[in-house]
């Protein structure tokens, strides 16, 4: 099944009202686009436009709370923070997921159900379970400290830690760039491989040189979605990180809930926001990340 | 065609594709995925009043806790009758507007199939706050009302994508051949068109419902004293009291996610098999 691309239909379908084959369109079910459409613009496009909005107009007008972003000394190291940990998990969960991905294209139908089924599970587990296991590994005598002891490193308590927010978001992203990856290498011809090897590649430099160049696009994508999902991302760091060392999502939650700052936190959003979007254009470029969704509410 | 030439290849790589090495990096990446979370379970199975890890003692008393705390269960209930409205809800709109790209040719397509999907691709820290922001200003905060309609703002990507998916795998002459041989609108919509989607709305439905089971970010902005969905009160449990119920909490989760994700598989290996 081919993935749903957000590009237009040619311009002759539209305006003969006709499909391709041929087949005439009904005009009519056009309009039972209209509630949900309404719904998306009254509750959630008109409030990110208001927060927008308030970021520019609150408490005055101007860029005031985009020139306190720069100068209040926190915003920059956070939203720094933010990035570098982004650009950490992403690379992480990508090298990963990976191996994993590639190994479902070469198993039996069989093997592959099951391989999905464990990537599926925490993709749909619970997000609060998962992150109480890793407040639990990650605790002073937890797994994590326990097991670093027994060799003979102590106090590695991850708990409070970027580091510790890092190493559980790396294992709550896996399932979205496992799925991406798979999606795109599955596409790629593995004979490619085999002529590689057959015309006298070892087989490290077959995968390098043929292999690997071929599956950067699906890289690229699962990359992205995992960069921008970790961009915005409250309950990892907020339950296993620490003011001290807080994320951007943080630093807006805090803004807002304590201070009740909605045009700094406005400011913030926006920055996040315009972060997203720069990212997703570069890679609309190159993949398509609907069909990551796409994999993973149609099981297959 | 190209499958059944490959087939032999697949057969063939199936021993020497993959490595001694690589399966076991397979095995431990597969490990990784479902090892932490599954710790969650022996915990709930702690007779102590920490997070201790691992139990030193066991007892049943966390599952007594959950079953019989009072703003637990409140909490266990306000999230499924959200979650019912939501999968609701956004089954109805997301069903329509499924059928509205696929069968409708308009201009904007694109910019709708896209707005469809924004939800998911905005931050969710953003898409929370400036939630929040308005429903202040609009008396939602902490009312069902609010709750429903922001979740199933998140839940409509899911609905969408999954009808589309089944939409596009809808053979539209089933439909011709029908009306040829005599059935009118209605029958060919009752006979031939709801048996076909019936699955991918009822996916749609279970994906919506599960979706707001889970939010825990936007529904952390919405809440008040009074109204309370079960994520965040074990968002609760951890910050502001340990509480270990939410071992129990978190366990019963697993469990009933796990059952929902695997059913499929069980029903679609049975039809296979008999």
């Amino acid at each position: 099944m081919s993935a749903p691309t957000t590009s237009a239909p040619p311009p002759a379908a539209v305006t003969n009202g006709a499909g391709l084959a041929g087949r005439p369109r009904r005009r009519a079910a056009g309009w039972f686009i209209l509630p949900a459409t309404a719904l998306l613009l009254v509750f959630f496009c008109y409030p990110l436009g208001n927060i927008i909005w308030r970021s520019f107009t609150d408490p005055s007008a101007g860029l005031g709370n985009y020139t306190k972003l720069l100068d209040d000394g926190v915003s920059v190291t956070v939203l720094t923070r933010t990035l570098v940990t982004a650009l950490i998990v992403g690379a992480c969960t990508l090298v990963i997921a990976y191996p994993y991905a590639y190994a479902m294209t070469r198993v039996t139908p069989r093997t592959r159900n099951l391989m999905t089924v464990v990537v599926l599970l925490p993709f749909w587990t619970s997000m609060m379970a998962r992150n109480f296991a890793w407040y639990m590994l990650e605790q002073r005598g937890g797994l994590i400290d326990d097991a670093f002891s027994a060799i003979g490193i102590g106090g590695v308590v991850l708990l409070g830690s970027v580091a510790g927010v890092a190493v559980a978001m790396v294992q709550v992203m896996l399932p979205f760039a496992v799925l991406p990856l798979y999606s795109g290498m599955e596409g790629i011809d593995k004979r490619l491989l085999d002529a590689a090897t057959s015309l006298g590649a070892p087989r490290w430099r077959a995968f390098a040189r043929v292999y690997l160049p071929l599956s950067l696009p699906a890289v690229l994508s699962g990359f992205t979605l995992v960069f921008i999902l970790t961009l915005g991302f409250y309950v990892t760091p907020a339950l296993l990180g620490s003011p001290q060392q807080s994320l951007v999502p943080q630093l807006i939650a805090t803004r807002v809930t304590d201070l009740l700052d909605f045009g700094g936190a406005g400011a913030l959003g926006t920055v996040l926001l315009a972060i997203t979007l720069l990212a997703l254009f570069v890679v609309s470029r190159f993949a398509n990340l609907s069909s990551t969704t796409e994999k993973a509410v149609t099981n297959e | 065609m190209s499958e059944s030439a490959l087939k032999p290849g697949v057969r063939a790589g199936r021993d020497g594709g993959l490595g001694w090495g690589l399966k076991i990096v397979v095995g431990l990446i597969g490990l990784l995925l479902i090892a932490p979370t599954a710790v969650v379970i022996p915990m709930s199975f702690s007779s102590g009043t920490t997070f201790q890890f691992p139990p030193e003692g066991w007892s049943l008393r966390w599952y007594e806790s959950f079953f019989t705390s009072e703003r637990w269960m409140r909490s266990l209930l306000t999230s499924v009758q959200i979650g019912l409205l939501v999968a609701v809800t956004a089954t109805v709109l997301g069903v329509a507007v499924a059928f509205g790209l696929n069968r409708a040719g308009f201009r904007g397509r694109g910019a709708i199939r896209s707005l469809m999907l924004a939800p998911l691709i905005v931050p969710s820290i953003v898409v929370a706050v400036a939630i929040y922001g308005v429903f202040l200003k609009w008396q939602l905060n902490g009312t069902a009302l609010g709750y429903v309609v922001a979740h199933t703002v998140m839940a409509l990507p899911f609905v969408v994508t999954v009808m589309s998916t089944s939409l596009a795998g809808y053979d539209r002459t089933l439909d011709t051949a029908a009306a040829t041989l005599g059935a009118t609108a209605w029958t060919t919509f009752f006979r031939i068109t709801v048996p076909l989607v019936a699955p991918g709305v009822l996916s749609g439905f279970v994906f919506a419902f599960v979706m707001s089971l889970d939010e825990v970010v936007i529904a952390l902005f919405l809440q008040t004293p009074d109204i309370q969905t079960l994520p965040v009160q074990m968002y609760n449990s951890i910050t502001l009291e340990i509480d270990p119920t939410i071992a129990a909490a978190s366990s019963l989760m697993v469990v009933a996610t796990s059952i929902v994700l695997l059913m499929p598989q069980f029903v679609r290996r049975k039809r296979s098999t008999s």
